[in-house]
């Protein structure tokens, strides 16, 4: 394998150079897990040519594995998604990607209807993933920032993940190709270019269902995921000089829920905050949330604190995006309120 | 078109391509917020087909349509407002962009990204008009990338089926984003599908302003006059890349310079002044339309962005 992956503008990295930025991390999962098994193929709008789809995730693609494998799609999200169900019926490993999580909701009966529940009804096992850019904080809009993760967490069949670091963007998508169930993948479009991190080379797959502490803490534990993990760490940091020591937890998968730790973090410390970027409002924070206060109320000493997007579509105009979004502000009046507790 | 149209349709076409021209040369100062669309080389579908309706007609237009919603009066100045999130903006800071252009005082009804959502809303407008017996149509826009979605096909069946006072307008701009046509679907005659739905169907020059509305304007009189819907086919050519920040390196140089040749308003002011319009009437119109939307920018600029407070204003009614 060249240690470009066949890309003609994308940085060089020299081999043993593995910081890679989050969105090569997401092409070098795509590369490897295609090299590896060539009933993997990557299907969507945009996808193809020397384009390689909005994002360049799938840059390089279609030059080195050609168009019978990377399938340039029309805009027919309802339909594309339900030609991955009949390939993955089928045997095949379709990659599809939406070219925004927002438009995902186009394609929702082939997701919730019949992929989640064909393995249920005896139908045969969907093992697609759907890379689903999601995510705001960057004046995109109402229609180009959504978080739509809940409505498949909260659909039995389903499999949801959501990486936060590189090495997770390429481990939890390879781990999500070789998951024999349909996996819907969540990539954060801030995190594409901002954040970089250790790459491992090669084939290497994160475990879907174990979450990871990102850092330990004795006084408030924050869990969140995707964006909101950098959010908390920055959090973490501001009020670490007044003597307040925070865990973050980074769930990483979103289903199946990694229980064990998230009861471990929350017990570790008695005060939690709960962060994502999704609205609050029915999202995967009142599930952990709820989860904490059945299964370890005997061992918190406040009220879980939940953050998250408003009860409101996504606004476009910075002010009001900024009052919508969670930040490092909101999450430290949110320690800060527990470790005063 | 008579005189007056037609220095008409010219004023528009020019207030369009001005309004376009400063705004991509703002988004490359960094004077934008977010991305926006640029709509060259549409001007003569938008304004050819806006200025066939009267304004009891209700309109969906969509990202290329600047000319369209400027000719119902929504103004520059809060079109501005609008790409740069301001409360005078015609979304008060909720929607982004080009999105969000919504009014019905102006009987506009604003689209979402989800394409092509706006077709059957604008039928719908159209059923409405239709079940209250008012002779007013519904018109609406979709690229050749949203004739593929399954709603274009599910909503053209029903705009047959029940008669509706409705006008499709295909902007066929040869791309979806990256996509050429070749790749979006086998045919290269998207017009030529419709009579399979029991629709009529005509194909006309998208960059020539007279003839959109000529065929729009049959369309409109068929709709109007309880003859059915119809779909037009307006052939054109994306001139700049899909958003702002797209260099459409995709686009091969020789089909631009082509179309280029055939620059929408370029051409209609050679055959205006050929037809006898002194030229200098034209620059007037052009100096007017300078004049405007830099008066438009000024206003926008200066104008306060919302206040945070107000976030969770107007999520119910
Ligand atoms: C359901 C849906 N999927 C994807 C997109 C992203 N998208 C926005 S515009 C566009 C291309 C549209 O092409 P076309 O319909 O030909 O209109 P044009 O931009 O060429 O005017 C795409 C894929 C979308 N807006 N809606
Ligand atoms: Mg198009």
């Amino acid at each position: 394998m060249s240690d470009n992956f066949g890309f003609s503008d994308a940085p060089q990295h020299a081999p043993e150079d593995r910081t890679l930025t989050y969105l090569e991390a997401i092409t070098e999962a795509l590369f490897v897990e295609m090299d590896r098994d060539e009933d993997v193929l990557v299907m969507g709008e945009d996808v193809g040519g020397d384009f390689g789809g909005a994002f360049n995730a799938t840059k390089g693609l279609a030059a080195k594995f050609g168009d019978r494998r990377v399938i340039n799609t029309p805009i027919a999200e309802l339909s594309f998604t339900g030609m991955a169900n009949g390939m993955a019926l089928m045997g095949l490993r379709p990659v599809v990607e939406m070219q925004f999580a927002d438009f995902i909701s186009s394609g929702f009966d082939s997701i919730v209807q019949f992929a989640a529940t064909s393995h249920y009804r005896g139908i045969g096992k969907v093992p697609w993933v759907i890379r689903a850019p999601s995510d705001g904080g960057i004046r995109s809009g109402p229609f180009h920032s959504q978080n739509p993760e809940a409505w498949f967490v909260h659909t039995p069949g389903l499999k949801v993940v959501a990486p936060s670091t590189p090495a997770d963007a390429k481990g939890l998508l390879a781990a999500a190709i070789r998951d024999d169930n349909p996996v819907i993948y969540f990539e954060a479009k801030p995190l594409y270019r901002s954040i970089k991190g250790d790459v491992p080379g090669g084939e290497h797959v994160s475990e879907i269902g174990k979450a990871a502490v990102r850092r330990s803490g004795t006084d408030v534990t924050v869990i969140a995921y995707g964006t909101q993990v950098h959010t908390a760490l920055d959090a973490a940091e501001r009020v670490a000089a007044d003597g307040i020591d925070v865990a973050v937890l980074d769930l990483r998968t979103l289903k199946p829920l990694d229980t064990e730790a998230i009861l471990e973090a929350a017990i570790k410390t008695g005060k939690v905050v709960v962060v994502h970027a999704a609205n609050r409002m029915v999202g995967v924070g009142a599930e952990v949330a709820s989860l904490i206060a059945e299964e370890a109320f005997e061992s918190l000493d406040a009220p879980i604190i939940r953050i998250g997007g408003l009860d409101t579509p996504v606004p476009f105009s910075p002010p009001l995006e900024d009052a919508y979004r969670p930040s490092a502000g909101k999450i430290e009046s949110a320690i800060r309120k527990l470790a005063d507790y | 078109m008579n005189e007056t149209l037609r220095l008409n349709a010219y004023r528009w076409m020019t207030l369009t391509r001005t309004f376009d021209e400063t705004m991509v040369a703002m988004w490359k100062q960094g004077r934008g917020i977010g991305g926006t669309f640029s709509e060259r080389g549409h001007e003569a579908v938008s304004v050819g087909a806006g200025m066939a309706l009267g304004p009891d007609d209700v309109v969906a237009p969509m990202h290329r349509d600047l000319g369209t919603y400027l000719l119902r009066g929504m103004t520059p100045e809060r079109i501005f407002g609008n790409l740069l999130g301001r409360q005078m903006g015609v979304s008060g800071g909720r929607d982004a962009n080009l999105h969000g252009l919504g009014d019905l005082d102006l009987n506009i009804i604003g689209f979402i990204s989800h394409i092509p959502q706006a077709i059957p809303t604008a039928l719908g407008a159209a059923m409405a008009f239709r079940y209250r017996d008012e002779p007013r149509v519904a018109m609406t826009f979709v690229g050749d990338g949203g004739s593929c979605s399954g709603a274009f096909h599910e909503s053209l069946n029903m705009a047959a089926l029940y008669n509706a006072p409705f006008v499709l307008i295909i902007e066929n701009n040869q791309y979806a984003y990256s996509t050429p046509l070749s790749q979006e679907m086998k045919i290269a005659d998207i017009a030529g599908r419709l009579p399979g739905y029991g629709l009529a169907a005509t194909t006309v020059d998208g960059n020539d302003v007279e003839a959109v509305y000529a065929a729009t304007t049959d369309a409109v009189e068929r709709a109007r006059s309880g003859g059915g819907p119809s779909v037009i086919e307006a052939r054109t050519m994306r001139m700049l890349g899909h958003a702002i920040h797209d260099g459409a390196q995709y686009v091969p140089e020789a089909l631009l310079a082509e179309w280029e040749s055939r620059d929408p308003v370029r051409m209609f002011r050679t055959r205006l002044i050929k037809g006898g319009v002194p030229a200098e009437d034209l620059d007037a119109l052009d100096q007017a339309a300078a004049t405007e939307i830099a008066a438009a920018v000024r206003v926008a600029e200066a104008a306060p962005l919302p206040d945070p407070e107000s976030v969770g204003e107007g999520v119910f009614a």
